[in-house]
Formats: structure tokens, sequence, C-alpha cells
């Protein structure tokens, strides 16, 4: 490679500094929208493992209970007379007052080492630990929540998740009343456990390998897919505006390409230089894309993780730490997307033979064949998105029916539009506006990558919004048939509770008991929550099927209730027996909506709740009172309780506090749609740059005949807001079908649930009226140096000279 | 110096095979200055790329110098172009994003032997002393096509080959642009071998040779 070459090759960005931006910026943009995605991803999967690491302690193999159910300590017992290395686990829910604790119980004198958590350790620490009082072990934000509330000492660990405690298995088992059973066995590293010799011993264990994905990354494996998903739209976007940048540089170098070699630099020579060149780009734009990443994970975090926490129940720090990682993934994805984006230049110009002659726009040219080509692979592409969507079932097919059904669009969006242009210039009869069409469809191939781009940005944009209003509709609908009563309750304490249960009666319309237990049903640990026998369920709650007298069965211990999620997930049938903790077996009546919510729920009525599971804690009541007593009831409890305001909540400030949540969990999904529609606009202005640098020799014949440079420029800006609006609208039913498959297949799927689809056309207008300000502005360059071109400059196209 | 011999060459087309060159045997001298005429197709250009390396013949040879270059690979014929041979074009291939300056000086530094000292005597009596700083597109044709023979004889090659150098230029620019090249390469003992149309024009050079037909005839 010669030095005095390459110089020569890269002197042609000195000239065309607004070209050169164009390109940095592009890779700079797909490398920041990407990597930004992945940090938060990795961010978060950094966090479930640790979690994972401490509380389910799933670096080590375990026994676990074949139906979900728990172990008998004598189970245990007679797995160390025998010699197995294990160490008992006791796993629940402990509430205290509002406080949900993730509570783990621990053997420290049989568990394996470094599998406790720092302050356990040993002599006085350990002595503290295993005291009949015990100590609770905890995050220090968990301790301040707990100060004051709890009779055990706490002990405080940063490497615990917040809403997690570590107790001795003595008081795990008092606590959660577990009376001798436990969750789970860990065993010792370095033991084999062989699943015939287990079987042997007790049929009912089975064995959890080691390094098994914990339960939350699973969860929440949809929501990282979905940002992956729109993180890779982003990349393909910005390497669409690669394409347009280098395959100008290429094009308008030919003939230097071509002096080069006729002063003898060899082909190889050159491209090397060339690759040599885009190397040194994309490492730049890299290290920009890379920290520009950075700080987006850094102002998406909070979001994510409050996403994260509402949707999943996932502990996620709202922080990211920049990781040695990131930089090579970064760099590395931002060199792989330049030579993807610039291969088939590079062959082009590997294949380009010495003597012919340098031809212009050769870039924006694209062959019949090429058109029909694309065309040809998009409808496949559809054609394979109905099948799947036919055959296929799973999260990965939902993705890859989305990918199809987006690509395939955009494949065939040149070929279309060229056809419409071309239908709609022969039937022109006035021959400036014959010429406006004709020359609007020649622009076609050169413009079809940034149309493409528009095409997914504003589709992702329509399908995302019409998922999440469609999902906002109906969830403050739902929201209002499950926040019926107009106060809610909740006692500090079971005396207090008692107390309340005697003195309520006769002073609000309804008492309705919000009691939960959490218990393993169907394999899989979930809550069971009991109904009173009152009209309010009757006339409130979401039921989407169930039996005529659905709360009749409920209410007399014969029936069940299950949420969607469970019902979908097991794949359940209203009729079919259900078999739950304590040996408590009922019908399942019906099914409800349960939007939110991650985990499978069971209803069944408050008697048998109370019956089957007596430990059941009686904490919090819903309670109906007239709208005009609502303030009257509030105070009295506060005076004749001296509950803290905390403990009562009326309806208005939980709905408003639902959507809040609400709206924080699709902030992220809005800030990435503003983000891609951004690009995809730059790839218009990239585009348009582009056309309008090799657009001369095409314009100057026009000007020649006595059209004005102004008129030039008006035809200019109507050609880009007629093709503009072409996308627009061929993004409308694109949008509408990715909507479709979100909600019908993808959420399903992911969340276990099934929203109505609800059309927003005064949505569409508002994005439309967004993106045609993109628009604008990215035409805004491109108009002005036509309108503003000097005569000189028109007349070159004339001249032999050019 | 340039020594040709029973060169062929021939393009496939739609109607088949269709044959360029046929046999064709031709000698240039150092310091002799040649022009190839006749019509169009008769494989002036084909002759001029094949001797400039550009473009590998069927059959015959090319010795350059007692070399032979006929069969080089592309890294060597890369070699022979940079360092045996000069090329001027009828669209002056200068490189766009370069000043004139660093254009004359182009062939000459890839090559090594830039002369600081012969570039000035070639930018002064080529006229172009004012225009170091612009770039080509700032240039007239006849400017264009001065900056193109001052990066060729820069470079020092022991064969200059110009493909219609005029042929885009006036008649009057013309002239002063063949005048400046054939007293360059004269002063500096090089072989020119040029092609062109115009009778006029090659009756200047030491030397005329006519194709018709793949084929010398005169």
């Amino acid at each position: 490679m010669s030095g005095i070459a390459f110089w020569a090759l890269i002197s042609h960005w000195r000239r065309k500094p607004l070209q050169f931006a164009t390109l940095i910026l592009g890779v700079a943009l797909a490398t920041a929208l990407w990597t930004g995605v992945q940090a938060i991803n990795a961010e978060a999967r950094a966090s479930y493992a640790r979690a994972a690491s401490v509380l389910e302690q799933n670096e080590l193999t375990q026994l676990v209970p074949r139906d979900g159910a728990v172990i008998p300590i004598a189970t245990y017992a007679r797995l160390r007379r025998d010699g197995w290395a294990v160490s008992p686990v006791i796993e629940g829910e402990y509430r205290v007052g509002t406080i949900r604790l993730r509570l783990i119980g621990i053997d420290p004198l049989t568990a394996p080492p470094g599998t406790g958590v720092s302050p356990i350790g040993n002599g006085k620490d350990l002595v503290d630990f295993i005291s009949v009082k015990g100590r609770l072990i905890v995050s220090p934000t968990t301790a301040r929540a707990l100060q004051g509330k709890v009779d055990i000492a706490l002990n405080v660990s940063d490497s615990l998740p917040d809403n997690a405690a570590f107790a001795d298995i003595s008081v795990a088992d008092r606590l959660l009343q577990r009376k001798g059973s436990v969750t789970r066995l860990v065993v010792s590293p370095g033991r084999k456990i062989s699943a015939a010799a287990l079987s042997a011993i007790d049929p009912e264990l089975q064995i959890r390998e080691a390094g098994e994905q914990p339960d939350v990354a699973r969860l929440t494996d949809s929501f990282h897919l979905n940002l992956t998903a729109f993180g890779f739209l982003s990349f393909i976007v910005g390497l669409f505006i690669v394409y347009a940048a280098t395959g100008l540089s290429l094009e308008q170098r030919r003939a230097t390409f071509r002096t080069l070699r006729a002063v003898g630099v060899s082909l190889r020579s050159l491209v090397a230089m060339l690759i040599f060149e885009l190397t040194l780009f994309a490492l730049a734009s890299g290290v920009i894309g890379v920290v520009a990443g950075y700080f987006l994970a850094t102002a998406l975090m909070p979001g994510v993780a409050s996403s994260l926490r509402g949707l999943y129940g996932a502990a996620v720090p709202g922080v990211v730490t920049l990781r040695p990682e990131w930089w090579v993934s970064g760099l590395a994805i931002a060199m792989i997307g330049t030579a993807m984006a610039s291969a088939n230049n590079f062959l082009q110009i590997w294949r380009m033979p010495i003597l012919v002659a340098a031809q212009a726009q050769a870039w924006a040219r694209m062959s019949v064949f090429a058109l029909r080509a694309q065309a040809i692979v998009g409808a496949a592409l559809l054609c394979l998105a109905a099948i799947l969507i036919e055959v296929g079932s799973g999260l990965i097919t939902g993705f890859t029916v989305l990918g199809c059904l987006l690509l395939g669009c955009a494949l065939l969006l040149p070929s279309v539009l060229s056809l419409v242009l071309g239908l709609i210039a022969r039937r022109s009869a006035e021959p400036l506006t014959k010429w406006f069409w004709a020359d609007t469809r020649l622009q076609m191939p050169g413009l079809s990558m940034a149309l493409m781009a528009l095409l997914l940005a504003l589709s992702a944009n329509i399908g995302v919004g019409t998922m999440v209003s469609s999902f906002r509709t109906t969830f403050l609908g739902w929201l209002d048939q499950r926040l019926a009563a107009e106060l809610y309750v909740t006692a500090r304490d079971e005396t207090e509770a008692s107390r309340l249960r005697q003195w309520l009666p006769g002073r609000v319309k309804a008492v309705l008991p919000i009691w939960n237990v959490e218990g393993q049903v169907l394999g899989q640990s979930l809550q069971i929550f009991g109904v009173a026998d009152d009209a309010t369920y009757r006339d409130e709650w979401p039921v989407l099927v169930g039996t005529d007298n659905v709360w009749e069965e409920v209410t007399a211990g014969r029936g069940a209730l299950i949420n969607e999620q469970l019902w979908r997930g097991k794949k359940l049938f209203v009729g079919q027996p259900l078999a739950l903790p304590n040996g408590l077996n009922v019908v399942i009546a019906g099914v409800y909506s349960d939007y939110g919510n991650p985990a499978g729920q069971v209803i069944i009525g408050i008697k048998t709740l109370e019956r089957y599971f007596p430990e059941v804690s009686k904490l919090r009541y819903g309670l109906r009172v007239d709208p005009m007593r609502e303030e009257t009831v509030r105070n009295l409890l506060v005076h004749e309780f001296g509950l803290p305001a905390t403990s009562i909540v009326d309806q208005a400030a939980l709905k408003r506090q639902s959507r809040a949540v609400f709206e924080q969990t699709f902030l992220v999904t809005g800030a990435l749609n503003v983000l891609t529609l951004a690009v995809a606009g730059f790839a218009m202005f990239s585009s348009l740059l582009t056309l309008s640098a090799v657009r001369l020799p095409q314009l100057a014949p026009v000007w020649a005949m006595g059209l004005r440079r102004r008129d030039l420029a008006i035809a200019e800006l109507a050609r880009t807001l007629a093709l503009w609006t072409a996308t627009f609208v061929a993004a409308i039913p694109l949008g509408l079908g990715l909507a479709w498959v979100l909600l019908t297949i993808i959420n399903v799927e992911a969340f276990g649930w099934r929203l109505p689809m609800q059309i927003f056309p005064l949505d569409w207008l508002r994005l439309g009226a967004i993106a045609l300000l993109a628009a604008l502005v990215s035409m805004a360059i491109p108009v002005w140096r036509l309108a503003t071109l000097l005569p000189a400059q028109l007349l070159t196209v004339f001249a032999n000279e050019r | 110096m340039l020594l040709i011999s029973g060169l062929t060459k021939h393009y496939a087309s739609a109607e088949g095979p269709v044959e360029v060159l046929k046999g064709i045997d031709f000698q240039l001298r150092s310091g002799e200055s040649v022009a190839l005429t006749g019509e169009s197709g008769s494989g002036k250009s084909t002759l001029l790329h094949l001797a400039g390396g550009l473009d590998r013949p069927d059959a015959g040879t090319i010795n350059l110098n007692g070399k032979d270059v006929t069969n080089l690979d592309d890294k060597q014929r890369a070699g022979y172009r940079r360092y045996q041979v000069g090329m001027i074009f009828q669209q002056f291939n200068l490189i766009p994003s370069l000043d004139v300056a660093s254009n004359i000086s182009f062939h000459a530094r890839l090559a090594g032997r830039h002369d600081p000292l012969w570039q000035e005597q070639l930018v002064e009596a080529l006229g172009l002393s004012l225009l170091l700083t612009r770039y080509p597109e700032q240039l007239s044709g006849g400017q264009q096509q001065r900056v193109a023979i001052g990066r060729t004889l820069a470079a020092k090659p022991s064969l200059v080959l110009a493909d219609e150098p005029t042929g885009n230029l006036d008649e009057a620019t013309g002239d002063n642009v063949l005048d400046l090249m054939l007293l360059l390469t004269r002063s500096a003992g090089l072989a020119l071998l040029m092609v062109t149309h115009s009778s006029r024009l090659a009756d200047r050079l030491d030397r005329k040779v006519i194709l018709r037909g793949g084929k010398i005839v005169a």
C-alpha cells in the first residue's frame, strides 16, 4: 500500500465534509443504538445472574420436588444418612406490613462453602445467625425499609438484592410456618448425583443442574428480545446510511480509481487501501457510537429498570457501568456493519475492469433485474410469514414473523412505488407533469434504501404505538374494574386486622378481604387469593370465559378462577379439575384477565382459603364506601386505629400509581421509537444529499429548456414529499400488521395475555406530522443547494470538460 | 526500446468475437515520437492500452527496454505502469480531490522519482505556476490537460502513451498543448506514442503509423 496513493484516495473526504459526516454519523448512530440496547440487556442480565447466584445458588446443582411442592424433612434426613452432601434451603414470601420479602433460609453448618452471604462468616457472626432469635441479612435499602418493623436483628450485606432476606433455616421455618418441610436441597460442588440413585431414594425429587438460567432471566427474555429487535432495526437503518454514503463515495471516485490503476496502483492494493480507509472510519465512528451508546443506555436504564420491576418484579439497578467488553463488541459491530454495508460496493470495484470509462450515477442505477429480484425475495418473505403464522409457535417464531413481515414489505416497496409511478407517468398528458413523475421514478433506485428505512421506522412506530395504546386503553378499563373498592386499608399486624374486621361492618357498604397465600400449583409457585361473596366481583370482575354461575361455584368452594396467564401457559380449560396445595381440589370455573402480572394466579372463595390455608395473612382489605363518606371513613380509621396515612390508599391514588407504572414501562419503547425515526430521517437526509450530488446532469437539460432553478427546487421538494407520502401510506397497513403480530402472537407468548387490538388514527396523524417535519428538515440542504445553483454549474453539464 | 511483434487481440461481441488487432509488428526508439492514426475502430486505442499494460494481448509479445512485459500478472503490470510508462488521456483523468501541485507530483512520488527541480521546470514550461493551489474543477480543459502532461512527465517514464490528448480541446489550445508535449518529451529523451485522428497533428511527430482493420498499413 502506497502512502501517497492512500493520501490521494482519502483526500476525497476533505472536499466532501458533509458526506464524510454522513458516513461517520451513520456508523456511529447504528453502533450507538445497538450497543446502547446491548448494554442495557447486559446490565440487566448481569443483575439477574448476581441475584440468582446469591438467592437461588444457581451455580450449584440442586434437588427440587418434581411436582413443585415441598420436600419433607424426613427425605433430607434420609439423604444425609445415606451420605449425600446436601444442604436444605427454605424459600418463601414473608410480609412485613406492606413490605414483601423474599426470605431464604439456609443451614450455614451444612451449606457448601462460599454460598452464604458475607456477614455470616465464622465465629460470633455465625453464632448470632444460628441463635434462636436469629438474624436477617438484607440489603442496605431493605434494612432501612425494615427498621423498627421487625423484632429480629438486621445485618446488612451489599451483595444482596433489595426486598430479599437471608436467615437461618430454623428462623425461616418459623417465619414462613413451614413446619419442617424444605423448598430445595443444594448439593456440594464436585459431588456427582445420578438420576437413578436419586430416584431410588425418592422418586419425587429431581435434579436441577448448576448454571441453569434464573427464572427472572427466562421471564424477562421477551422484554430483552424486544429491545434487541429495536436495536437491530435501528442498526439496519443505520447501515442503509452507510451503504448510501460508501456507495456514493466509491461512485464519485471511480475516475480516481481508474487513474490510480493507470499510474501503477494494483487492483489488490486499491481494494486494500479502500478497506483500510473504511476500517479507520469504522473504528473512529465505532468509538463515537460506543460512547453515545453508553450515554443512551445511561439515559434509558432507569426507565428499563422501572419496566422490569413493573412487569416482572425484577430488581435491576438503574445505572450502567462502562464495561471493557462493550468497547470490543461495539467496535466489532461497527466494523462488521460497515463491512456488510460496503461489501457489495467493494465487489463492484473488484469486478470493475480498468478500461471501463468512469460512468456517472452507476451507483444510483439499479437494474430492472435487481429490482425484480428484490421484489421476489420480499414476496417470498411475506409468504414465509403467512406460513409461520399458521403453523409456528413460540416467541422466536413470533419475532421471525415480525422480521419477515417488515423486511418483506420493505423489499417490495421500491418495486411497488416504481410500478405506481410508471402508471401515473404514462397517464399524464402535460409534458412537465409527465417529466415530473418519470423523473421521480428515475430517483427510485437511489432513494430506495432511504425509503425502505423510512418504511421500517414508520411502521415500527405505528405498530408499537398501536400496541401500547391498545394496551393502555384495555389496561385502564381493566383497572377500573379491578380497583372497584373505594378505599384500600392494610393493618399493621394480625391483632389490628382482627379489630378492623369487627369494627368495619356497618360503617362501610362491604368489606372485601385481599388475602393471599403462596403455593405450588401445577409445578409452579403462584398466588392463591380468596374472594368474598359480594356483588362487586359479580358486577365488576373482568371474567374472560367461565361457567354461567362462576361466582357461586367459587364462593361455594367448588370452583376456582384462574388468570389468563395460567390458563394460556398451562393450556387449561373451564371445567378442568385443579389440585391446589393442602389437599384442596377444585374445578376451574372461569378465567380472568390479569394484565401486568408475570405469574399465574388462582382465586378461590374466602372461606375455603381460610379453611385450607389457616396461616393466611389477613392484613389487607378493600372497602366499598359511599363516595360521599369516603373521607369520613378514612378519618375514622386514622383516629380509631391510629393507622398511618400510608396504610389507607384511595382508589384514585392507586389508579394514579398504576397508570404511572404503566407509562414508565413504555417510556423506553417510546424513546427507542423516536430514535429509530430519527435514524430513518437521517438516512433520508443522507440519500437526498447523495442524490443531489449526481442529479445535475438530469436537471440541467430541463433548466436549459426553460425551467427556473426555483422551479427545479420546488419540483424536488414535491418529489420527495410525494415519495414520503406514499411510504407513509404504505407504513399504515404494515404497522397495523405489526401490531397484530405483537398483540396476538408475541404478547401472548411473552406475557401470557392477549389484548384486543384498537385503532388510533389520531396517533398516525401525529406521527405523520413528526415524520413530515423530519422529511422537510432532511431535504432542506439538498433543495437549498439546488435553488442556489449557479448557472455556471449547470452549464458544466453541457461542456466537454465535465 | 518498445518492440511489439505479432500482437493479436480480439473482443467478444453479440455477433461473435471481433479481432481488433491482427498480428501487429511495431518498434519505437528512445526519444522518438510516433503518431498512431486510423479510422475509428481500427485498433489504435487497443494497441495503446496493450502497450501501456492496461490490457493483455491474445498473442504476440511486447518488449520494453529489453524486458518482455506481455504476460505479467496484475501486480507486475501495476509496477510496469508505475515505473516504466506514463499515460495521458483524452479525459485528463486528474484526481479531483487533489490540487494542481499534488496532481503533478502524484505519479512521480508513487514511482519514487519525485524531483522538485524538474517539477518546477515543468510547471514553468507548462504555464501552471499561478494555478498550483487550484483544484481540477476550477481549471479549463486546456489547463487540465497541461496538468495531466505535467503529471506524466514529472514521473520521467521511458515511454509516454497519449490517447488523443488534444481531442477535447479547441485547435489553438490543442496545438499549444502538443507543442509543449513534444518539446518536453524530446528534451527529456522520452519515447512518445500518440493516438490521434488528426493528420495535421500527426504530421508534426517524427513518424506516422496508420492502422486499418487491425493491421498496420503504413
